[in-house]
């Protein structure tokens, strides 16, 4: 088996799951009880706090754990507009934001605020200049995502950090789900990053847990209201095995980061500098600085996403259209229609998403088992002609 | 890294004592001894003037940490023993000060002769050695006045003694010197700093520590505990007496008024400590008790308090103020251990609006009402000692196995 749809999510690893099965069978005690039990995990809590802390390189008290990426994007940004809502009710985005950032702004504008969407270019990234003329002195939120998880782009985090210098008041937050662990930590979490958002199954601990970092000072409306956990910003008892699980994923993941980007973007090289080659294909996710090492997005003309992972599939290999999220529903790939790509070429594409377990021999057999794919297409197709 | 082949120490106040002076050199020895028991090979020999540590091959940097601890000792120095001949004291002078040398520093050449038929005189010493030093360590100034780095060469009977530096001790007087005595320890900031300066004058402390089950838990024992094992790092080991005080402060609680709950609290606490320092050899009673910082630490409550007893009771941080203290309790390991949130039975039973002027004689009045004399002694019968060793660990560690997991 080849699995190469590692953005949709990732297997968990075995020492994640046994630190799990540990902590869920030992340490089950609620950490808010007042006996030995509950200090017991109130203690595994924090230490967990201050390990996935200091790995983002931020203070214990600005980590808050959430059930995921969603959570983490939903707070974030449904708490900044309503925390400020007396200052103002123009929040920003991006048109090529994840479901769970992009829905949270539908929500609001149905509430009223006002949104703006920034457009983006051929290559995915929003334009810093189209935020400059976007903010205004209703502006309480910009939102604008790390990595993309289509296609991989990275956004120019380092120069909207730059901008929103002059505007110390709006909150920025940075969905940086498919961010961690692939060497460009520093581009896409400056220190203007006031909120991001991560998910732990992405980098190989379990479902249900992700860290909303929210910076100190910075005030959020809390969207669980409840006993008061997390300092009340997320109420419900804390998920320990999974947070405990997370914290120690973490650190592996992170461990030999550079060494693991490097081979994640030698697969991708490899396989797109194949792809390069055949007529009909076109490739969304160049191998460029402005590209994350282990996403690539590509559409091989006339055949529709899904038939071909379906077909890739029949060979054991598994990738996605373009997104796991999307891609049972009939939608288009929203990125690409962002990108003003052709809707006939964006129903086309599909993704492969790499992590530090894949090989080259993996890349190698995708090759030879998609060249043979191609063939019989770009026959059918004409490709070529 | 040089290999230091012994420590020169040297007293502190204990020059000034004269006819107790070989008690008090013996305490510091022995003293001594007791830190580095880890480390057999090394040899303490006391001298009327000095302490010579031979270290035989132990490395000084790993037994450097815990001479800073042993009060009594006002400098050392590590020193090199080497053979008496112009080559090896230039080669060893060389490598102690390669070893200390930092960009910029000046130095000069101190040399000290008691064998008078070496063949070369100190001034010759200072100047060879010197222009060694000079030639083979490039940008080193020599200053007369107030050289960074002094090089002492001691040319004895026996051989040739190196060293350049000189480290502070802990300064005070050998623990045990001064006698016995009890010290109030609760959990806070304050005590364990007081039982360190009680500590640096030479007393032999015994904890006294009130813990009030259901009311105080386990962890607030067993910090009290761990604070006193910080403690012992200077003292070598430390007795740890906890008393019950629940029935005590149950009762009064029942019975007295509540603007005086606290002061006969205390009464009772002042009261059990000096029997039971009266039991064990003490002279004195030693708290942490601060000028004004607290209801109960008036000069108005400190007379109603005190009255229960005529045994001296010394308060080292009186007169401190709480920043001075708390920059003392960083300094000797306490402070990260002492604001570790447990409650104490000082804070459970702290009456809202406790007296700031509480009158003696109401004091003795309200006190008149209780069985003074059973309670102290169910409280006694009750009483665990525990003998506390430098850095015993006391607080769960479960939570440092578990964070493996991560």
């Amino acid at each position: 088996m080849i699995y190469f749809d590692n953005s949709a999510t990732t297997k968990i690893d075995p020492e994640v799951l046994s630190t799990y099965t540990k902590v869920a069978t030992d340490i089950w005690g609620n950490p808010s009880s007042l006996h030995k039990l509950g200090d017991r995990a109130h203690q595994m809590l924090e230490a967990s706090r201050k390990q996935v802390a200091s790995l983002l390189g931020v203070k214990p008290h600005e980590v808050f754990f959430t059930s995921g990426g969603t959570e983490s994007n939903n707070t974030a940004i449904k708490g900044t507009a309503f925390e400020k809502r007396e200052f103002g009710k123009h929040i920003i985005t991006s048109s090529v934001e994840h479901a769970s950032v992009a829905n949270a702004f539908n929500s609001l504008e149905k509430l009223g605020f006002r949104v703006t969407r920034l457009p983006v270019d051929k290559q995915g990234r929003v334009n810093v200049n189209d935020l400059r003329q976007a903010i205004d002195s209703d502006t309480t939120l910009v939102s604008v995502m790390g990595v993309n998880n289509e296609i991989g782009a990275i956004q120019p985090i380092d120069e909207i950090s730059d901008l929103l210098e002059n505007y110390p008041t709006i909150h920025f937050h940075v969905d940086n789900v498919q961010a961690l662990g692939k060497d460009i930590w520093e581009r896409v979490f400056t220190p203007r990053v006031d909120l991001t958002s991560l998910s732990a199954h992405k980098f190989h601990a379990p479902r249900g847990i992700g860290v909303l970092y929210k910076k100190e000072g910075k005030m959020l409306m809390p969207l669980n209201d409840g006993g008061g956990q997390e300092k009340g910003l997320r109420s419900g008892t804390e998920n320990l095995a999974a947070i405990a699980a997370m914290a120690k994923a973490m650190r592996l993941v992170l461990t030999d980061e550079s060494q693991k980007a490097a081979k994640e973007q030698a697969i991708k090289d490899k396989i797109l500098s194949y792809l390069q080659t055949k007529p009909g294909i076109d490739i969304f996710s160049p191998s460029n600085p402005d590209f994350a090492p282990h996403v690539l997005c590509f559409a091989l003309e006339g055949i529709r996403g899904e038939t071909l992972v379906h077909t890739l599939e029949s060979r054991d290999i598994f990738t996605s259209t373009t997104s796991a999220c999307a891609s049972k529903t009939a939608d288009e790939a929203s990125t690409l229609v962002a990108m003003h790509v052709d809707d006939k070429i964006a129903t086309s594409a599909i993704r492969l998403s790499f992590d530090e377990s894949n090989t080259m021999q993996e890349a190698d057999k995708f090759i030879a088992e998609f060249d043979d794919i191609y063939q019989h297409f770009a026959k059918i197709n004409h490709l070529g002609e | 890294m040089v290999q230091y082949t012994e420590v020169m120490v040297r007293y502190g106040e204990l020059s000034t004592k004269g006819k107790n002076r070989k008690d008090f050199i013996g305490k510091l020895a022995a003293n001594v001894n007791r830190v580095l028991k880890d480390f057999p090979e090394i040899e303490v020999h006391p001298k009327h003037d000095r302490m010579h540590i031979t270290l035989n091959g132990t490395p000084f940097e790993v037994i450097d940490e815990k001479l800073k601890k042993v009060f009594g000792i006002q400098t050392y120095s590590p020193v090199i023993k080497t053979e008496k001949s112009l080559e090896s004291i230039k080669e060893t002078a060389l490598e102690i000060m390669q070893a200390t040398y930092e960009a910029g520093m000046t130095f000069k050449v101190n040399t000290r002769r008691s064998d008078h038929k070496f063949e070369y005189d100190t001034n010759q010493l200072n100047s060879i050695i010197g222009d060694y030093i000079f030639e083979k360590i490039p940008g080193i100034k020599a200053e007369m006045k107030h050289p960074d780095l002094v090089l002492r060469i001691e040319v004895r009977q026996d051989a040739v003694y190196i060293s350049n530096q000189l480290l502070h001790g802990a300064g005070g007087m050998p623990v045990g010197t001064a006698g016995k005595a009890v010290m109030m320890l609760s959990g806070g900031i304050d005590s364990p700093v007081a039982s360190y300066l009680a500590l640096k004058r030479g007393v032999d402390i015994e904890m006294v520590h009130f813990f009030s089950p259901p009311y105080t838990t386990e962890k607030a024992l067993a910090k009290a505990k761990e604070l006193t094992g910080v403690l012992a790092n200077y003292a070598g080991k430390i007795n740890f007496i906890a008393v019950p005080f629940a029935e005590i402060q149950e009762t009064i609680k029942e019975k007295l008024p509540e603007g005086y709950l606290m002061t006969v609290q205390r009464r009772f606490m002042l009261r059990l400590a000096d029997i039971i320092r009266e039991r064990r050899g003490g002279l004195a009673i030693f708290n942490g008790e601060s000028v004004g910082q607290v209801a109960s630490q008036t000069l108005e409550s400190m007379v109603a308090i005190n009255d229960v007893t005529t045994t001296p009771v010394l308060r080292p941080v009186a007169t401190m103020d709480k920043t001075e203290i708390i920059k003392l309790a960083e300094k000797i390991g306490t402070f990260d251990l002492s604001i570790v949130p447990f409650e104490d039975c000082c804070t459970i039973f702290a009456p809202p609006r406790p007296k700031t002027k509480p009158k003696l004689d109401k004091a003795r009045k309200y006190e008149s009402y209780l069985d003074v004399d059973g309670l102290i002694q169910r409280a006694l019968d009750g009483i665990e000692i525990t003998a506390i060793y430098p850095d015993q660990k006391f607080i769960d560690n479960q939570s440092s196995e578990d964070a493996d997991l991560l």
